[in-house]
């Protein structure tokens, strides 16, 4: 399978009046054609900024993007815009991210309107096609979003990431706001989709069971930088690094005979602005030593499983 | 007040609550005849969806409902036997923070931006156990040390905390008192995992110390599998299942239970495809008669359109559900 996506040390920094905020930090990973990669991790950790970044609503700081082998980080104009058909997103609160004042036909019809590429009768013959694909109901053609279930205003935003044909798609939390019974609808439509239309997606989440069960990679972010990735079943086989260790048992399972043991951290987040070199998990790892102070690189542990941890090997002999 | 830990039986017993929002000429049917009991000790876990009217119980419980709109219209709420819904208005504050106390969803807005979060845990103490303002601070900062924050912080302001340490306040401002019973109502849903395991593990260390009973309300089962011995299932209004943690996760009767937990993607099973429950919860305002759960439901029959019968299995565990009626036989699965 081709790349379809190459990410080399990319970096998103914010300036604050206390000094950089590292939100991306030297994050380098593919995403392969046709696969979902699940980026997870806590609030503030990145992984929306890392999203919008390869998108291009961010401006990276440094480092490259790579679009199909083509650097993406420094293109034209027109360029940028014919690339924005092929990379969409999904929002996280579909209450927001749809204008109040736009009927669900007409934010459907906007990219496409926009985009001059379709007559008018085809744009039509579109919307009807995209509502039918996510399951919106035509007589819903006239309705405002406040008229709409939060299910439905996904489906809406569903429709609008796809009118353009694109190739990537990030979905950005898309089912957080959702009722279990309604995630799964969407869960289910959004791999209808990916297999129908060979979509590749960035999966950003901070639902461990979610991920788990759509994604082929995962890659598990901590103050802007990767502490570890690899195929998505082997990471809850194995969760090699400390911190995934941690998380993964901060999720309360609703598996009674779960015997998993619960290790519990002390502390929270340290400030992501101007952080120090070392491991940024250190202050909270029950392991960090001196090396730690150091900093981290992403290594190959096993085949295709990535950690950036320097005490990897004495921990899990 | 008397040893906490001598407290035993009965606490909370909820008799056929109903509870109805009126306004513009609408009906909302926010709660619909929900029972349940408590004991002191217990830890009783309320799940449901959005809108099914578990933050009502909750309010309701504490007398705290805005009227208008909201119309108490039937039931009763005993505390150690005595009806809530008799006490006069102006003795329930009283017992609101004393000995009944809930902890909000939101810890961004629960808290006062302009008062210094000591001054907020003392608040309660200071007007219910009608003690000195040094000796208050004196328990404050003990209860501040009791949810895992360091007492240099209590003259902090809640801006300068984090989410998590803000939902620790908010805990302790509940926990001031040493109420019988603390509602918390999505106490965890801001938080991120690690910091609501940190969370959940100090309230379920706190409970068990204080032999108290716990109310908490959450759509995530993990988080009741984790700390609850009970749990209610609530569906428009209704509790439709209620039993033992283990009787309800690993024998669920309720179709709606069996949906649910069929539509969560799984920690250690593979599956290709999610089986989501069809449709959507039933408009307040227009509930069906009969199964409240019947449109959606892939076992229903005539016979659910029309009644819908409470289902004993003994040993507390229950389900409001035809399903398992004589009349229907066998019954599902």
């Amino acid at each position: 399978m081709a790349k379809l996506i190459e990410l080399k040390h990319l970096k998103k920094y914010f300036p604050t009046s206390k000094g950089a905020l590292h939100a991306v930090d030297d994050v380098t990973f593919d995403i392969e054609e046709g696969t979902t990669m699940g980026v997870v991790g806590e609030s503030g950790c990145g992984k929306s900024t890392l999203g919008r970044t390869i998108i291009h609503l961010h401006e990276s700081t440094d480092g490259q993007i790579f679009y199909r082998g083509k650097d993406i980080t420094q293109v034209s104009k027109s360029e940028m815009s014919e690339l924005r058909h092929k990379m969409q997103i999904i929002f996280q609160d579909p209450n927001s991210s749809l204008n109040p004042r736009m009927t669900v036909e007409d934010t459907i019809r906007e990219p496409m309107k926009l985009s001059k590429r379709f007559s008018r009768a085809e744009i039509d013959d579109r919307v009807n096609e995209l509502m039918h694909r996510v399951g919106i109901d035509r007589r819903m053609r006239q309705a405002y979003p406040h008229e709409l279930d939060g299910g439905r205003r996904q489906r809406v935003g569903i429709a609008r990431a796809l009118a353009m044909d694109p190739e990537f798609i990030v979905c950005d939390e898309p089912v957080s706001a959702l009722d279990v019974s309604i995630q799964a609808q969407i869960l289910n439509l959004l791999q209808d989709l990916q297999r129908d239309h060979h979509l590749t997606y960035m999966f950003v989440t901070h639902d461990m069971s979610v991920v788990r069960h759509l994604s082929d990679n995962i890659c598990v972010m901590y103050l802007g930088q990767v502490v570890e990735i690899c195929e998505a079943k082997e990471i809850f086989r194995r969760p090699l690094h400390p911190y995934t260790q941690v998380l993964l048992s901060a999720i309360p399972s609703t598996d009674l005979n779960d015997q998993r043991e619960r290790i519990i951290t002390k502390g929270e987040l340290s400030s992501p602005i101007n952080p120090k070199p070392g491991c940024r998990f250190a202050a909270r790892c029950a392991y960090a030593c001196e090396k730690c102070m150091q900093p981290q690189q992403l290594a190959e542990v096993e085949p295709g499983h990535h950690v950036a941890c320097c005490r990897i090997h004495e921990l899990n002999q | 007040m008397e040893n906490a830990n001598q407290k035993s039986g009965r606490l909370l017993s909820v008799q056929n609550l109903s509870v109805q929002y009126e306004a513009n000429n609408e009906v909302v049917k926010a709660v619909n005849g929900v029972s349940f009991d408590l004991n002191y000790g217990e830890a009783l876990g309320l799940v449901g969806e959005t809108g099914a009217g578990k933050t009502t119980i909750a309010k309701a419980i504490l007398r705290i409902l805005p009227d208008p709109p909201a119309k108490l219209t039937g039931g009763k709420i005993l505390l150690d036997g005595e009806n809530l819904l008799d006490v006069p208005a102006d003795k329930m504050p009283e017992i609101r923070g004393q000995r009944i106390s809930m902890v909000f969803q939101d810890p961004m807005t629960a808290l006062n931006p302009v008062k210094r979060v000591g001054w907020q845990i003392a608040e309660g103490i200071r007007l219910h156990e009608h003690c000195s303002k040094a000796e208050a601070n004196e328990r404050a900062k003990e209860i501040l040390k009791l949810v895992g924050i360091s007492e240099d912080r209590f003259r902090e302001y809640p801006h300068q905390f984090s989410g998590g340490m803000k939902q620790r306040v908010v805990i302790a401002i509940a926990l001031a008192c040493n109420p019988d019973l603390l509602i918390a109502d999505e106490p965890t849903s801001a938080l991120d995992v690690t910091i609501q395991a940190q969370v959940l593990e100090m309230m379920g260390e706190l409970q068990k110390a204080k032999n108290s009973a716990l109310i908490l309300i959450t759509h995530d089962f993990g988080v009741v599998a984790k700390s609850c011995d009970k749990v209610g299932v609530v569906y428009a209004g209704e509790i439709i299942e209620f039993g033992t943690i283990r009787q309800v996760f690993e024998e669920p009767k309720h179709p709606y239970t069996k949906g649910l937990f069929e539509a969560i993607p799984s920690m250690s099973l593979d599956v290709d495809r999610l089986s989501p429950i069809r449709g959507l919860p039933p408009d307040p305002t227009n509930l069906p008669s009969g199964c409240k759960f019947a449109p959606r439901c892939k076992y229903r029959t005539e016979r659910c359109r029309q009644a819908v019968d409470e289902h004993d299995f003994g040993d507390g565990h229950r389900c409001r559900c035809c399903m398992y009626s004589e009349e229907h036989g066998e019954g599902g699965k």
